[in-house]
């Protein structure tokens, strides 16, 4: 299971960078968005896979199983992914506006209207 | 004991009190201020706090230290909060008039605060993870408020602005991910009793590139620089007057911070690494600089130059060393918030950033040029001035560490940093008003007095920083032994 | 998107989207759900309902603004640190009452829930605010 995550990581990693370096700014967002995916689960798999060995004991036993599943990097990763939410959305809104603004989505256009 | 939370909660009281009241849009910029002068005011409680009793510690929701989400406030945390207080209330003050309507009737004063919870969050957390979060939320209202107003030219610069920031943040939330699985634990000084038991591990080496990398890319060290001189002369200059003196210092804190509490056991590899790097920041952003003739342009590649001999203090890592950047940073966060003050003022009474446009205003305004003298020469390092000891301390703790290459260059980029600002004096104030321009748009109003207040309460800063080295100094090395004796840290956070 | 089928469903659908939300977000402390996720179906009905209408209709609907949502939202979470502060524990500790109630049975309420609510009306009101500023453009 971790080999099979690990290989998404790099995979989600690679695709994140080669749409990072594309002209257009969708794909950009489109990148950064697999870049956190990328991230969430690296924090996933560091965090430690045990299937089925929750943290809390169920009704009726005292104790938890030998080897729980740490919950925490879970909550990290819900945080992390709440605020991706959140900054996605500005991106978005902020390249509408930007196409709005100029006709184009394309980065290299900024270049020119650094100095104007 | 609630005092470590303050820093915190006093701007989302104020975001509160801004929101309850948009209607009224005349009592927002006094909200604000109001909000900005309490947070000084704490801030500076809680430094005298620290003085008489040591580093505060505060663990939210009654969890013990590992387990929950620690607030620790030490000697350089609290230095740190009192100078964003000041930058907060001086920028409030000043935007009262230099922020337009259409700007302040769309949030621009929550925002403002929300950036300031962000920046006084990071201060004062223990916590990695926390700190992320306190990043996130520095860094969303930051894009906001680079984008306010969304003019052309800003949303091109929040676009470069925007993408690289939250690369990375990235960067910095697989960092966390890869430590917390090597050693289950994310509070700080946890971490620093782990990593100090751990023998040297490939996995906690790839983190501390990881963090290397995501704060670099926050503070503007080279070679990851490029994103701030592309965005920062978009926004209204109060908007980056605030970023100037609080963003990538936030970068700078959260570095010192971790290389000198947990990553210190690869001494060999990481001092050398920052003693180069801070050489190069210093240099190319100085160099960089000289070539340009736009006001704020100057002064944004100024930012790097400066962000430099601060990473040069952490990587000289003596008590010396550590508290010349501490100094150091107090005196640019200062004086650099004041360049940007002074060049609004400018731009103002002429209308134009641009040096080439712009001449003559010794004659019409000559205290105007007393006031950006100050805060200019301070940052090049004139004798009586904070950046003239700044300076000294970080080059002599050089020469006494034996660090000669990195101490000589220190030297030299003073030299053309001076250039860059007696050529912003020379071009702006000495030489004539260039001919065939029609008159200042702004020659005969006066300056509204919120834009001066500020303005000349940070030159006096600057000149008492100057002045009172010593006293000053004293607090700097205090928060540097701090820095420099983790266990310190560790015991006043974990208990013996 | 004017038809009657839709709006006919948006309208019956927003008050059952609502009660759900609030199960959700009730249930939450010890299950799946929460404050989040209950802010976002809250808002799910609201903006269902300006597909259908239009958002006028829809800030109609909501009666309050969606900022004052948010200043509710974040004035919640404020006031849900401040009973530690008089039971005299450190800042942001859970403080727990228990009420019991005839025919319901004992009501568990404490601090984290009012907490979770400030996070379930900010989440609406942020959310309800980003959707409907895109529509209207």
């Amino acid at each position: 299971m971790e080999v099979l995550l690990a290989i998404v990581i790099g995979l989600l990693y690679a695709a994140g960078v080669y749409l990072l370096l594309r002209r257009s700014i969708v794909k950009l967002i489109l990148g950064i968005m697999f870049f956190s995916h990328a991230t969430n689960l690296l924090i996933f798999v560091a965090g430690g896979l045990h299937k089925g060995q929750p943290q809390f004991a169920s009704d009726g036993l005292t104790a938890v199983s030998a080897n729980p599943t740490d919950p925490l990097p879970q909550a990290l990763i819900l945080t992390a992914i709440v605020i991706g939410f959140g900054i996605t959305a500005f991106f978005l809104a902020l390249m509408y506006r930007f196409y709005q603004a100029t006709g184009t989505e394309d980065l290299d256009e900024l270049k020119e209207g650094e100095n104007k | 004991m609630i005092l470590p939370a303050l820093p915190i909660l006093i701007p989302l009281l104020t975001i509160i009190f801004l929101l309850f009241n948009f209607q009224r849009r005349e009592w927002q910029p006094w909200i604000g201020l109001t909000g900005a002068m309490l947070q000084l005011v704490v801030s500076v409680l809680l430094a005298l706090r620290v003085k008489s009793q040591g580093i505060l510690v505060l663990n939210t929701g009654n969890w013990e230290a590992p387990f929950g989400i620690t607030l620790v406030v030490d000697a350089f945390s609290s230095i740190m909060l009192v100078l964003a207080g000041i930058i907060a209330v001086s920028v409030s003050i000043y935007s009262i008039d230099a922020i337009d309507r259409q700007r302040q009737s769309f949030f621009y004063f929550p925002m403002v605060h929300g950036l300031l919870m962000g920046v006084n969050g990071a201060f004062v957390t223990g916590d990695i993870f926390n700190l992320y979060v306190w990043f996130e939320v520095m860094l969303t209202a930051s894009f906001v408020l680079i984008t306010l107003g969304g003019e052309k030219k800003q949303l091109n610069g929040a676009i470069k602005y925007v993408s690289i920031n939250l690369v990375s943040s990235l960067f910095f939330l697989a960092g966390i991910g890869l430590l917390y699985g090597k050693t289950g634990t994310l509070n700080m000084a946890d971490l620093a009793l782990k990593l100090s038991l751990a023998d040297n591990n490939v996995l906690m080496n790839t983190s501390a590139v990881l963090f290397f990398v995501a704060f670099s890319i926050k503070a503007a060290v080279f070679p990851f620089f490029f994103w701030l001189p592309a965005s920062y002369h978009t926004p209204p200059v109060a908007i980056t007057a605030l970023f100037a003196g609080l963003l990538t210092k936030v970068g700078v804190y959260a570095m010192i911070r971790f290389y000198t509490l947990f990553f210190v056991q690869d001494k060999l590899f990481w001092h050398p690494l920052f003693l180069w790097i801070g050489g190069f920041t210093m240099v190319i952003g100085v160099l960089t600089a000289a070539s340009q003739y736009d006001i704020r342009k100057i002064l944004s590649f100024h930012i790097i130059s400066q962000i430099g001999y601060m990473i040069m203090g952490l990587g000289i890592f003596t008590v010396a060393g550590i508290a010349g950047a501490i100094f150091y940073m107090a005196h640019n966060i200062i004086a650099k918030t004041n360049t940007f003050l002074v060049a609004g003022l400018i731009n103002r009474v002429t209308g134009s950033y641009d040096l080439k446009k712009i001449g003559g205003l010794y004659k019409i305004r000559p205290w105007l040029s007393i006031l950006f003298i100050i805060p200019a020469f301070g940052l090049a390092g004139i004798p009586p001035l904070s950046g003239f000891f700044g300076k000294l301390i970080l080059i002599s703790a050089g020469f006494n560490a034996g660090e000669y290459v990195i101490s000589f260059i220190a030297l030299a980029v003073g030299l053309f940093t001076l250039f860059s600002m007696v050529k912003i004096w020379n071009e702006a104030f000495w030489k004539p008003r260039p001919e065939g321009l029609s008159p200042y748009e702004g020659e005969n109003e006066n300056l509204p007095v919120s834009m001066v207040i500020p303005v000349v309460i940070l030159g006096l800063i600057t000149l008492t920083m100057g002045l009172a080295v010593k006293p000053i100094l004293e607090i700097a090395m205090n928060a540097a032994g701090q820095l420099l004796d983790p266990k310190i840290y560790i015991q006043a956070v974990m208990g013996s | 998107m004017k038809s009657y089928i839709v709006q006919l469903a948006a309208a019956r659908l927003l008050p059952v989207t609502l009660i759900l939300s609030m199960l959700v977000f009730y249930r939450g402390h010890n299950d799946p759900g929460g404050g989040f996720i209950g802010g976002l179906m809250a808002s799910a009905g609201f903006i269902f309902y300006a597909m259908a209408f239009d958002t006028r209709e829809a800030e109609k609907k909501l009666r309050v603004s969606p900022l004052m949502l948010i200043v509710a939202g974040l004035s919640f979470a404020f006031i849900s640190t401040l009973p530690s502060l008089f039971a005299g524990n450190p800042f942001f500790t859970g403080e727990w009452v228990s009420l019991s109630i005839p025919l319901l049975g004992k009501l568990k309420l404490g601090t984290p829930l009012l907490f979770d609510f400030g996070v379930y009306l900010t989440v609406w009101g942020v959310i309800v605010t980003i959707i409907f500023n895109v529509m209207e453009e």
